[in-house]
């Protein structure tokens, strides 16, 4: 570990603690806590969004991805900027206008029931822990290869990090790390994609001639189908990376930090902008590592590819660049996994504890306790499974969180919103139908599965063949909701009708919180 | 919290939400929007999964276009350009929503009475 390297990661730590000691000063009351007071302004949501989205898996993640497969790599960037679409046109401005904190608010501004309230929190916690155990572990194998120190060191680091922003600056803190971490990483990944371009003396034309024998796949390499060859499995993928963005819960949770859905609608827009950018940058530094790193050097550093950003910062601009975006990496585990322990507390200490336990008497006081509580306890349990997770391979809690957003939470925030007919029970249904598919289809896939020992958590035949089951589970949940609520004859119109002009209008009963 | 309850059913009691949904300006409304967002929608689902689709089962997306540039390259750009186009094209219909959504909203507080 150079000297570099740890100048700028304590510089790192310190500017987040610096932001969570300010952030703490804020941090009041739950409104606080969830939601930074709701007073992000688009420009500033816009850029916490996109620092949600450019976790480490779509930073480094993606750009292996490229350097070593090609076309087939920017099928992610592609998907997860689709998904800001379906977020725009379908979700984003109803979620603002019916919710407060969590999603389970949304649906139960048209439902008060108890079992509603629980089945969608259950999802979101779910759905962040898995995704958090992913991310730690991911952090952890990638800190020991940046910085060259212990597993269980740094997820530990990881861990206790995240655990101080959330645990002090709730939503504030973990706004601001991100705000602070989207614009290094994106001045980090421009000046890549320039010194990338340099290279190719600014002739994208050449760049795709150079690339055809850049690597051992030669012109395939520039074609789709060197990674995904099934087509039903390619599909599945594509439709779990386009629905499941737009009901993941921490970003989700992202459109509750702003006044209004004008406001949410304004940070989804600059969001768009800057991840648009981002992916199209991810090709250049794809490209730029397979050309100028090489394949059998990025493969000996990591055989997932997750090393081809951090060399190929290393072979254009030394050890202060390379010293710099592993600075930057480390910042974006740090932020995604505060955001994820928030969204995973707001469901425990807001959904179950205050609002199905307390019954939404629960004091001011008492949600900020229960709220920190919560995060504190997530945080635990996250670092422990972590711990413990070390030699499994946890690919398959990515695709699982994914599709558990895509077939348990969207039909759900669908329905809610557009539906009439829709009922409590077509919306438990509907969670449960979603959650219980992709779990089962999850556990039974090749992700799990795999006759080679040690490619998959277990060894042996796999029952269902997509890695990714989204084209079944998601039917699935559609259809699960809506079984359950044409076999219920109850259906409130009365109630539909002051969702839909709340939904549409923005119009706030006067007691709401804001 | 309690408070805050009371306070919400109270002015719930004054607005007659069935009323508004049934006013002639909020179908319109509705159908407005209604006309924008799912033709849009099914539009750039289609595009989107096009290109998965062409990908898996044909191979002609592979024969070059620009010089060493394949149309599978130009497809995956212009899912870019449409995002960003897309994102233009909702801003400025959103605006006119939110207008209409005012328009509402001033007549629904004052006592709903519009047919």
């Amino acid at each position: 570990m150079s000297a570099t390297v740890i100048i700028l990661f304590l510089a790192i730590v310190l500017l987040t603690l610096v932001i969570t000691y300010f952030a703490a000063k804020q941090t009041q009351t739950a409104g606080d806590f969830y939601t930074a007071g709701g007073g992000l302004s688009g420009l500033q949501n816009g850029l916490a969004i996109s620092g949600d989205y450019l976790s480490a898996a779509s930073f480094l993640g993606i750009a292996g991805a490229i350097a070593l497969y090609g076309f087939d790599g920017f099928f992610y960037s592609i998907g997860f900027l689709i998904a800001y679409l379906v977020v725009m046109f379908l979700v984003a401005e109803p979620l603002r206008n019916l919710g407060k904190y969590t999603l389970a608010d949304m649906i139960n501004s048209r439902f008060d029931a108890r079992k509603v309230r629980g089945t969608a929190a259950l999802n979101t916690v779910t759905i962040s822990i898995f995704y958090m155990i992913a991310q730690l572990v991911g952090a952890g194998a990638l800190i020991q290869l940046l910085f060259g120190i212990d597993y269980w060191l740094a997820v530990l680091i990881v861990g206790v990090m995240m655990t101080i922003y959330v645990l002090f600056g709730g939503m504030t803190a973990t706004s601001w790390v991100q705000i602070v971490k989207a614009v290094l990483l994106m001045a980090g990944m421009l000046v890549m994609s320039f010194l990338v371009l340099l290279r190719f003396n600014f002739n994208i034309g050449q760049m795709f001639t150079d690339m055809k024998t850049a690597t051992s796949h030669g012109a395939a390499y520039l074609e789709p189908g060197l990674q995904y060859t099934e087509p039903l499995g390619t599909i599945s993928l594509m439709l779990a990376l386009v629905l499941g963005t737009a009901g993941l819960p921490h970003i989700l949770m992202r459109f509750f930090t702003v006044r209004d859905a004008k406001t949410a609608r304004s940070s989804v827009i600059t969001a768009t902008w800057v991840i648009g950018i981002f992916y199209v940058l991810t090709l250049f530094l794809g490209f730029g590592a397979a050309a100028f790193v090489g394949e059998s050097a990025i493969l000996q550093a990591n055989p997932a590819g997750n090393m081809a950003a951090p060399l190929l910062a290393q072979a254009l601009g030394g050890d202060f660049l390379f010293a710099f975006i592993s600075a930057v990496a480390f910042a974006t585990i740090l932020a995604v996994v505060a955001g994820l322990v928030l969204s995973g507390a707001s469901a425990f200490a807001h959904d179950l504890y205050g609002q199905i336990i307390k019954k939404g008497k629960a004091s001011e006081k008492e949600q900020v306790v229960a709220a920190r509580v919560a995060s504190l306890a997530v945080s635990v349990l996250a670092i422990v499974l972590a711990l413990f997770a070390q030699y499994l391979n946890v690919a398959f809690l990515v695709s699982l969180a994914f599709c558990i957003a895509a077939s348990a939470n969207l039909p759900v925030i669908l329905y809610t919103v557009y539906w009439k007919r829709f009922n409590t029970s077509g919306a438990v249904t509907a969670m449960l139908s979603g959650l219980i598919s992709a779990l089962v289809l999850v556990a039974i896939s090749p992700s799990v599965f795999s006759p080679v020992e040690g490619a998959a958590l277990f060894t042996g035949e796999p029952i269902f063949p997509l890695d990714n089951p989204a084209l079944v589970s998601v039917p699935l949940g559609f259809l699960g909701g809506y079984l359950g609520t044409i076999f219920s004859k109850e259906n409130d119109l009365k109630r539909y009708a002051e969702v839909k002009v709340k939904a549409n209008t923005g119009y706030k009963s006067s007691g709401a919180s804001h | 919290m309690a408070l805050e309850k009371e306070k919400r059913q109270q002015t719930e009691k004054e607005i007659d939400y069935e009323k508004v949904v049934q006013s002639s300006s909020f179908k319109q409304f509705m159908q407005d929007k209604k006309k924008f967002i799912i033709p849009w929608t099914i539009f750039f689902l289609v595009f989107y999964f096009l290109l998965p689709i062409l990908t898996s089962y044909t191979t002609f997306l592979n024969t070059p276009a620009i010089g060493d540039i394949s149309w599978v390259w130009l497809f995956a750009f212009a899912q870019f350009v449409m995002t960003w186009v897309l994102c233009i094209v909702y801003v400025k219909k959103a605006n006119s929503f939110d207008k209409q959504a005012d328009e509402i909203l001033e007549k629904m507080q004052e006592g709903g009475d519009d047919k």
